[in-house]
């Protein structure tokens, strides 16, 4: 702080209070609904002080699932949730740090072409492609599968692209001396490379955890069966028939429970996660 | 132990750009080289391609019998020190010293026992088990060579080591390398840009320029009798007075002065024409009170613009020529400067008109076209 | 292209490096994406019996369609509120959270969280809360003598897919609104001070040029982002509608495709999207090698 004025201090504490509840605002009443009778959101308000149904709620939708706003249990959703946004996290670090191992270390014909290759598909969300991409994963048989699900997510170069920037920034001469010290390429990969990445390779994680984990229009596309839904795509469904009935309290259990999972991640990792976002981006 | 021998060695990269142009040297076995020139001399691409960190684009490099143009660095028998020291950040002192040794297979007890003398020597013992961003710069700077030592090198490469530590610490590794290579006796070739260490440590300078050596020899030689303009300006600091001269009748005339100065200079006997170069050291000038001028002497009248005390001596910074126009506060841009030791004791004041004199023995003549020592 | 000083000399190894993506970059990309480009320029007719090659007629159709004319302008708008409202946010808290010496951390946990949240997750968050019949939001709006009602009146959609769509965003920008600040040198401030500038003028002044690399990287990200990453917003909540008001372009691709099975259309505003986003990706690609560069 350059000098003291307390009133700016504490303006900005004032604004920083205010932004904190509006930012938890529509959590906070997601979370009460959620602890209510469905027949409490007939008409009028949505009440604002917690009720005493949380339990059961949360209960039912995790094991059996709400038959009344026909949503099958969300246990194995959640799981499946995990196994893809697991899959997505590991997958796309191991393909990206290689291909940003061979574009930062090697000098080969079609190098740069390969480079742009991968890079063009930097920014490229799947939604922009979403019917050819389909078609494709439909025609090589992968709907309802745990690859459908995830492999094609795994086509994007944000990965590859932070591990190059990483690489650039280590010294040179490691390298050399690693050379110098008798490593090949791969010895140099695993004992040199891989123990410097350990900070971005967990930052990284985070963040395609997250990324994972939120997926939606695709695996509502991928997955008919029961057997393979997550539970991200699955809030839609509820939220529809709810619409209809209004079961708020097991469309905001279930919104609670989806996001549950990366915002524990978030709070329990914000400096990888911070960094992880900053140096993605850099 | 090796002899290191590199033919009309040439890098030349991708963009036309020559780096090394067409360098050939033998280094003894045992002896230490510095290679020492200002920054894109080519001294440290020399050096990386020496250790095959570099490719060799033209030209042979031996180290012993064997031509190692095509050997990867790993089998080159060499060992390198790096300028950040490249210590592998996440290992421990002990095993960015046992590495290199595990990569080549030796015995684990040998990789110890190694690890450990190299530790007694280098006093690193007590950090064994430390990692890097836990020292000082001068350990580092230890481990970075006991990451040599242990590997028992024919050739110990070093490029810039030292330029990461503060000055004190400089001069301390300065004279421990020195010591460590005349008792190890292996063969070494060191890189830097700084004068005075290269004139320390080496047994032999090789002073680049432009990516080719301007001159071979040992420091004292270099020093006394310097190959050309440039090296005589690159070593030695204060770097020697280099005072471009025509000479008619034997007598040499500043190429600056006008009609009316005629009085800087008298000169030392060369041949009638434009074009020389003359080298005096500053320490080589001694006033003209107290040893009158020889025939062939050089003479000279200055006026002084700063005194500059550094302890034992001062030098005395000052224009050449007595005019008043240079009346010592406004620096005479047309006339040369010149750097003159003078004793500490010496109290000059801005504007003084002095006159000094330098023995012929210690006037260095250079063609100034070429910048080559004219032989006398 | 930046690389090593010193490189491996390996000359079959690294293919096999970059096999792994390079694969899966083809098979579930390239290969799509040409077939975006293929199908573009083909038609269909009603029963799917029949395709015929029709050059660029379904992308002249495009630009002749008020539904997508409508979409381009929707997209626009939704853009440019989404990156507004969530930058001009996220900057001011930024900048709340970098005056303060005490507290700081706490207050980056707690608005670092709704990165977490997915979009699909915040549009049904913020569809709750503006429910006509029991969202307090329209409550309270009622009681201000305004009845909103977003299935019915296009602004009031608009506004709620702003609202999520922003919310969500808030945390992005401003961990790198943070982070930009942080960066800047403390003397450059102190120096300022000295020279008479007040916080305000500060501000004005030094922290926001200072600040401006961050802020033009945000932007583009966030339209990114509005375009392209709010599918699930959209999708969650109004469907594009009503009357196609929220009907974005990302959005359209996918109802022309698979609801409404035009393919030979849908294919053409892939194609159209694919090349936005490539061109937006060299120019973020452009500044980041010239940050690199330093």
């Amino acid at each position: 702080m350059v000098e003291n004025k307390p009133w700016l201090t504490a303006l900005a504490h004032l604004v920083l209070i205010l932004g904190v509840i509006v930012v938890a605002f529509p959590v906070y009443v997601a979370l009460i609904a959620s602890t209510r009778a469905p027949d409490e959101f007939m008409s009028g308000l949505i009440p604002l002080v917690p009720g005493p149904h949380a339990l059961g709620t949360y209960w039912e939708l995790l094991t059996t699932g709400a038959s009344t706003s026909g949503a099958p249990p969300l246990g194995p959703m959640m799981l499946n949730s995990l196994v893809m946004a697991l899959i997505i996290a590991t997958g796309k670090i191991a393909i990206s740090i290689l291909s940003a191992f061979a574009i930062v270390y090697f000098r080969f014909p079609f190098r740069q072409f390969f480079f742009w290759m991968i890079f063009v598909t930097l920014m490229l969300p799947v939604e922009v492609r979403i019917l050819p991409t389909f078609k494709v994963v439909a025609d090589l048989g992968m709907l309802n599968s745990y690859l459908g699900l995830t492999v094609p997510l795994l086509a994007s170069a944000t990965a590859t692209f932070l591990f190059r920037q990483f690489f650039l920034t280590v010294p040179d001469e490691l390298l050399e001396a690693a050379r110098v010290d008798g490593a090949g390429p791969m010895k140099f990969f695993r004992d040199i490379l891989l123990p410097l990445s350990q900070t971005n390779i967990a930052a990284l994680f985070v963040i395609l955890f997250i990324y994972g984990w939120n997926q939606y229009l695709w695996p509502m596309l991928v997955t008919t069966e029961t057997g393979y839904y997550t539970i991200v795509m699955a809030i839609k469904r509820m939220a529809e028939v709810a619409d209809g009935l209004p079961y708020w309290n097991y469309v905001m259990a279930a919104a609670v429970l989806s996001m549950l999972p990366p915002v524990l991640v978030i709070i329990v990792m914000q400096k990888l996660f911070v960094k992880g976002l900053v140096e993605t981006e850099k | 132990m090796a002899t290191i021998s590199l033919e009309e060695v040439r890098k030349i990269y991708a963009g036309g750009v020559e780096a090394v142009k067409g360098v050939s040297m033998d280094i003894a076995d045992g002896e230490f080289i510095v290679l020492v020139g200002p920054s894109g001399c080519g001294k440290s691409t020399l050096l990386r391609m020496i250790a095959g960190l570099e490719e060799i684009s033209a030209g042979t490099i031996r180290i012993g019998d064997r031509v190692v143009n095509r050997i990867d660095p790993a089998d080159r028998d060499i060992a390198m020190v790096f300028q950040n020291y490249a210590l592998y950040p996440h290992m421990s002192v002990y095993n960015n010293l046992a590495y290199g040794l595990r990569n080549r297979g030796v015995p684990k007890d040998e990789i110890d026992r190694r690890v450990k003398e190299a530790a007694r020597i280098l006093e690193i013992g007590a950090f064994l088990e430390r990692k890097p961003k836990a020292l000082s710069g001068g350990q580092r700077q230890r481990v970075a060579m006991g990451r040599a030592i242990v590997r028992e090198p024919a050739a110990f490469l070093f490029d810039e080591p030292l330029s990461n530590l503060d000055a004190k610490l400089r001069v301390q590794m300065r004279v421990e390398i020195k010591r460590l290579q005349k008792s190890l006796g292996t063969t070494s070739v060191y890189v830097t840009h700084d004068q005075l260490e290269a004139m320390t440590l080496a047994d032999r300078l090789v002073v680049l320029n432009g990516g080719a050596i301007e001159q071979i020899g040992d420091p004292i030689s270099v020093y006394e009798q310097p190959a050309s303009t440039f090296v005589a300006s690159f070593i030695g600091s204060p770097a020697m007075n280099l005072i471009p001269v025509s000479v008619r009748d034997g007598r040499a005339t500043l190429d600056s002065e006008t009609a009316a100065g005629g009085s800087g200079l008298s000169g030392p006997d060369l041949a009638n024409g434009a074009g020389y170069t003359l080298g005096v050291r500053p320490e080589h000038f001694v006033p003209a009170s107290e040893r009158p001028a020889d025939p062939g002497d050089l003479s000279l009248t200055v006026t002084t613009t700063v005194l500059e005390p550094v302890g034992a001596e001062s030098y005395l910074y000052a224009t050449i020529g007595g005019d008043s126009a240079a009346n010592g506060t406004v620096a005479n841009s047309a006339a040369p400067h010149v750097v003159i030791r003078v004793p500490a004791a010496a109290r000059h004041q801005p504007g003084e008109v002095l006159s000094f004199t330098a023995p012929a023995d210690r006037i260095h003549p250079f063609d100034k076209a070429t910048g080559k020592r004219i032989p006398r | 292209m930046q690389t090593k000083r010193t490189i491996f000399p390996n000359k079959v190894l690294p293919y096999f490096l970059l096999a792994p993506q390079l694969v899966i970059t083809g098979i579930f990309f390239f290969w799509p994406a040409g077939q975006a480009i293929w199908q573009s320029f083909l038609r269909e007719d009603a029963f799917g019996f029949k395709t015929t090659f029709v050059w660029l007629a379904n992308y002249t159709a495009l630009f002749e369609d008020p539904n997508y004319l409508n979409s381009l302008q929707v997209t626009l708008v939704f853009s440019v509120c989404v990156a507004a409202l969530s930058l001009g946010l996220a900057l001011l808290l930024a900048v709340c959270v970098d005056r303060l010496i005490k507290g700081a951390s706490g207050y980056t946990t707690l608005l670092l969280w709704p990165y977490a949240v997915a979009p699909a997750i915040a549009g049904v968050l913020w569809w709750f809360l503006f429910n006509p019949t029991i969202g307090i939001l329209p409550f309270i709006m009622e009681r201000l003598g305004y009845n909103w009602d977003h299935a019915l009146n296009s602004t009031d959609a608009m506004i709620l897919v702003v609202v999520a769509a922003s919310w969500k965003q808030i945390s992005y920008n401003f961990i790198f609104f943070l982070a930009g600040l942080q960066s800047i040198p403390l003397s450059l401030r102190e120096a300022a001070a000295i020279d008479g500038a007040g916080p305000f003028k500060r501000f004005f002044t030094i922290t926001l040029p200072l600040l401006s690399p961050t802020s033009f990287f945000l932007m583009v990200v966030n339209v990114v982002y509005a375009m392209f990453d709010t599918f699930g917003i959209i999708h969650a909540t109004t469907e594009g509608g009503p009357a196609q008001s929220t009907n974005i372009l990302v959005y359209k691709v996918y109802a022309d495709g698979f609801i409404g099975l035009n393919l030979g259309s849908s294919a053409a505003q892939s194609v159209i999207l694919m090349g936005i986003v490539i061109l937006l990706t060299f120019v973020q690609f452009r500044y980041v090698e010239r940050r690199v560069a330093y």
